[in-house]
């Protein structure tokens, strides 16, 4: 039924209908304003990365900051090779995935498959805490906890260190992971686990060869928006990573990150309208596109892919 | 008969059993460690900051000297900053939630909101501090403020509200709404009457996660260019601020071991006003659920 | 009667839910490569009744089952036996055909596979297809979605995973109710011919179903106290011509249920 609220009232144009309708559209207007200012807020964001590093472009050569590995813009003799962040970024990224992959997997096909739902409805709850933990707290836990164990077992671990932020980073997206696997895993119809059973399975058979390929789109989409998350996390890897932007894959050494370079401009003095400040237009526009290109990616693994049972 | 011969199946057998208890073993492991990790973290900082919380602490402005300093203003600054980010978010949030699915469902525009609102929940948070600072800061001219600061959070969490409270909506039996329209109820009439007020629990879930979630965000505030040494309280809505993130963020960047046990008081104070929050909106949804069952 | 060669029987079986009861006191004897059908009102436990012989209550947490099964003159709820080689030795069709996301040929291999099989799997994979009267429609896309099937193929593709294994009892939980008139006509005919080979026991709430395929019939009903219970067992034709208990009579004639 698609009632359009903007078509003007039936019947004749009385007074008294007026009264009743003027009201009902101005609403009707103020809701479709509010709703669109959501896209708005894109389209500001987009305009706003966008005007700023086109600015910047014309300063610094895009082939230079795409391609380059030496990022020094603060200093004196300036470099802009944003490899040098990205490589910061991928490394935390991939580590922080290589912990919440694995546990928030496990994690969810025990809370799917083998918890008793007593079990279930406290540990869920209990794993969503570290969903809601400020990420500043994270870091703090980084780098005053984890670290100083870390440099406990290596002496050749620095202070600030990629590992130690992804450790922790990893365990703040491990929630992610697991909610969203263990929500796309009890949508699996119980008539295919029955089927397995049948057949004479083991739990673990179900759960491996039946339950997670026929949840793997929504698998695959959390792991897609986990990663995304990871990539756009500032606080932890701001405070514990370290901001020396080394082109390195190294987790022992110091390193920065896409986000931590924004923060770390920020409390700076850096002049606005100077080359240096533009650069954080740059980095937040290739920031947001990669971001938007995996959310896209995850929605639509989760559309494509979704297998229709029944 | 069997297609399978019997010594096979019991060697595959005592494998297949010997995995299975494995891998039961290894999830369990991952959710030991998951919750074993969350216990460390919660432990170590209670030892590390719950005796350095005292009165003097929640009234006193920041200080060079470790001892003496307090979250008075970061307190403030959150409070000021969340409410003006939560009113934002509420009001832009719950009125486009009503215009996608009561005014304009299953529309083209609705369609493609819904997808940009989706995108809108996955844009790092930093880059939000960045659109507050060139739009709120610059543009509009509000300077570093509590009201740009509220204002890139309200936008920030927008999407959380519009999630939630979409959700909340559809969950309105359509027999309700049916029921009003066949009185002769206009549009706004049925949904001031019968859809906000059944709505209402599920709103107010999402208010609260969502100002629970400004009230944690460090980055864009940063970005932003909010202040991180204050040693006053904001005055009006167009003073300059800062908010207990960042002053924890500030405390842990700094190498005396005082300043860390104050940042280390400052998070628990922070995840206990989280904690009351989240309490509250337990309790606000159980009493809903009750009136209506009950 | 003669005497009969039985593969399953009951012994004062009773299934609980939590403490509730659902079917009490089942004394049942099933032969040994025949049809037996279980039919009765809905909610008079067929189908818990059924899963008992395969222990897929077992898969409920609050279900509990008092009484023996006797599987070979060997108690199915034994201290030491293992429930998944139960399930291996008794296969299961169930009311909405379930094939796996997988391809056609992966969904026949999959109980072979896991439970060790050695030999030829394609072998497997193409006796089982030509017994479940799949295989001249499939045979071409072996490698395509189960779920691109029809209703009637898929179920055929789950009795055909089911017959790969060789189990000696097939236990079927409304194989057809989701099918129309002539996919149903199908596996029928295929019930009749496995039944040479196999023990087949077909839940139905479709009486002449029962009557048309069945050797033996059990007849279950449910009354206020919500229990199910057997009201009467024996020959098909014999429950359909000339039942001897009223109630029975009253159900096949179409009185109630």
């Amino acid at each position: 039924m698609a009632r359009n609220v903007l078509s003007p009232p039936l019947g004749k144009g009385s007074k008294a209908k007026w009264r009743k309708m003027l009201p009902e559209r101005a609403i009707a207007v103020f809701l479709f304003l509010c709703s669109f200012l959501s896209i708005l807020t894109t389209v500001g964001i987009v305009a706003v990365l966008l005007f700023e590093a086109i600015s910047f472009f014309t300063e610094v050569s895009f082939l230079e900051f795409i391609t380059g590995t030496r990022w020094t813009p603060l200093f004196s003799s300036k470099q802009f090779g944003v490899l040098a962040l990205v490589a910061g970024t991928t490394l935390t990224a991939v580590l922080a995935m290589m912990v919440a992959l694995p546990l928030g997997l496990l994690s969810a096909i025990y809370l799917s498959e083998y918890a008793p739902s007593r079990v279930r409805n406290t540990v869920k709850p209990i794993l969503e805490i570290l969903a809601g933990i400020p990420t500043v707290v994270y870091g703090y836990f980084a780098l005053l906890f984890v670290t100083p164990l870390l440099r406990g077992i290596s002496e050749d671990i620095s202070v600030f260190n990629a590992l130690s932020a992804a450790i922790v980073m990893g365990l703040m997206i491990l929630p992610m992971v697991s909610s969203l696997s263990e929500d796309a895993m009890r949508a699996v119809p119980r008539t295919l686990r029955e089927g397995a059973y049948a057949l004479g399975s083991t739990k673990l058979e179900v759960s491996t060869l039946v339950v997670v390929p026929a949840a793997l789109s929504g698998i695959v989409s959390a792991f897609i928006l986990a990663v995304s998350r990871a990539i756009g996390e500032t606080m932890i890897v701001t405070i514990a990573a370290g901001q020396n932007p080394n082109f390195t894959l190294n987790p022992f050494v110091p390193i920065e990150t896409m986000t931590a370079y924004i923060v770390q401009v920020s409390m700076g003095d850096t002049p606005a309208g100077s080359i240096e400040f533009k650069t954080i237009f740059a980095v937040a526009l290739l920031l947001f596109a990669i971001t938007l290109v995996m959310n896209l990616l995850s929605q639509y693994v989760v559309s494509r892919f979704r297998e229709e049972y029944e | 008969m069997a297609v399978i011969s019997r010594s096979d199946f019991e060697r595959v057998r005592g494998r297949r059993r010997w995995m299975g208890r494995a891998f039961h073993a290894l999830c369990l492991l991952s959710v030991a460690i998951a919750l074993g990790m969350l216990a460390v973290l919660l432990v170590y900082l209670l030892v590390q900051g719950v005796t350095r919380i005292d009165w003097s602490f929640l009234t006193s402005f920041p200080s060079r000297h470790p001892e003496q300093a307090g979250i008075k203003a970061a307190i403030v600054g959150s409070v000021y900053v969340v409410i003006i980010a939560g009113v934002v978010a509420f009001t832009l949030g719950v009125a486009s939630a009503l215009y996608l699915e009561e005014y304009a469902a299953r529309s083209k525009f609705a369609r493609i909101a819904k997808i940009n609102i989706a995108n809108l929940a996955g844009v790092p948070s930093i880059v939000y501090g960045i659109l507050g600072l060139e739009i709120f800061v610059r543009t509009m001219g509000l300077g570093k403020s509590v009201l740009a600061g509220g204002f890139t959070l309200g936008l920030l969490v927008l999407p959380i509200i519009i999630v939630a409270a979409s959700e909340a909506i559809r969950a309105v039996p359509p027999s309700l709404r049916e029921g009003a329209y066949a009185l002769g109820a206009t549009r706004w009439q049925v949904v001031w009457n019968m859809v906000i007020p059944q709505a209402f629990p599920g709103i107010m879930t999402g208010v609260i996660l969502a100002v629970s979630r400004a009230m944690g965000e460090t980055a864009p505030l940063i970005a932003m260019g909010a202040l991180t040494f204050v040693p006053f309280t904001p005055t009006s809505p167009l003073s300059r601020f800062t908010v207990l993130p960042i002053q924890i963020f500030n405390w842990t960047s700094r190498p005396q071991q005082g300043f860390q046990e104050a940042a280390a008081a400052g998070i628990i104070v922070l995840l206990v006003i989280l904690l009351f929050m989240n309490a509250g909106a337990v309790i606000l949804r159980s009493r809903f659920q009750n009136k209506w069952e009950g | 009667m003669q005497e009969m060669d039985y593969i399953l029987q009951t012994r004062g079986l009773s299934v609980y839910y939590d403490t509730k009861k659902v079917v009490t006191d089942v004394n049942l004897d099933v032969a040994r490569n025949r049809i037996t059908a279980i039919i009765g009102p809905s909610g008079c436990g067929k189908s818990t009744l059924l899963r008992c012989f395969n222990r897929m209550n077992d898969l409920i947490p609050t279900a509990r089952v008092e009484g023996q099964v006797l599987f070979d003159g060997r108690d199915l709820y034994g201290p030491d036996i293992d429930p998944t080689e139960i399930r291996y030795l008794i296969g299961m069709v169930f009311q909405r055909p379930n094939p796996f996301p997988k391809s056609i040929y992966d969904n026949v291999a999959f109980g072979p596979r896991i439970n060790g099989f050695k030999g030829d799997m394609e072998e497997v994979v193409e006796r089982s297809l030509r017994r479940a009267a799949l295989w001249d429609e499939v045979k071409d896309r072996l490698k395509a979605s189960a779920l691109a099937l029809s209703g009637g193929q898929q179920q055929r593709l789950c009795i055909a995973r089911a017959l790969a294994v060789e189990p000696s009892v097939i236990l079927m939980d409304e194989p057809c109710s989701a099918l129309d008139p002539i996919a149903t006509l199908a596996i029928e005919e295929l019930m009749r011919e496995l039944s040479e080979d196999y023990s087949i026991i077909i839940v139905t709430h479709n009486m002449q179903q029962a009557a048309r395929v069945s050797n033996y019939t059990a007849f279950l009903m449910v009354e206020e106290s919500r229990v199910g219970f057997l009201v009467e067992f024996g020959e098909s034709r014999r429950i359909f011509t000339n039942p001897v208990d009223e109630r029975t009579e009253a159900y096949i004639t179409g009185r109630f249920g």
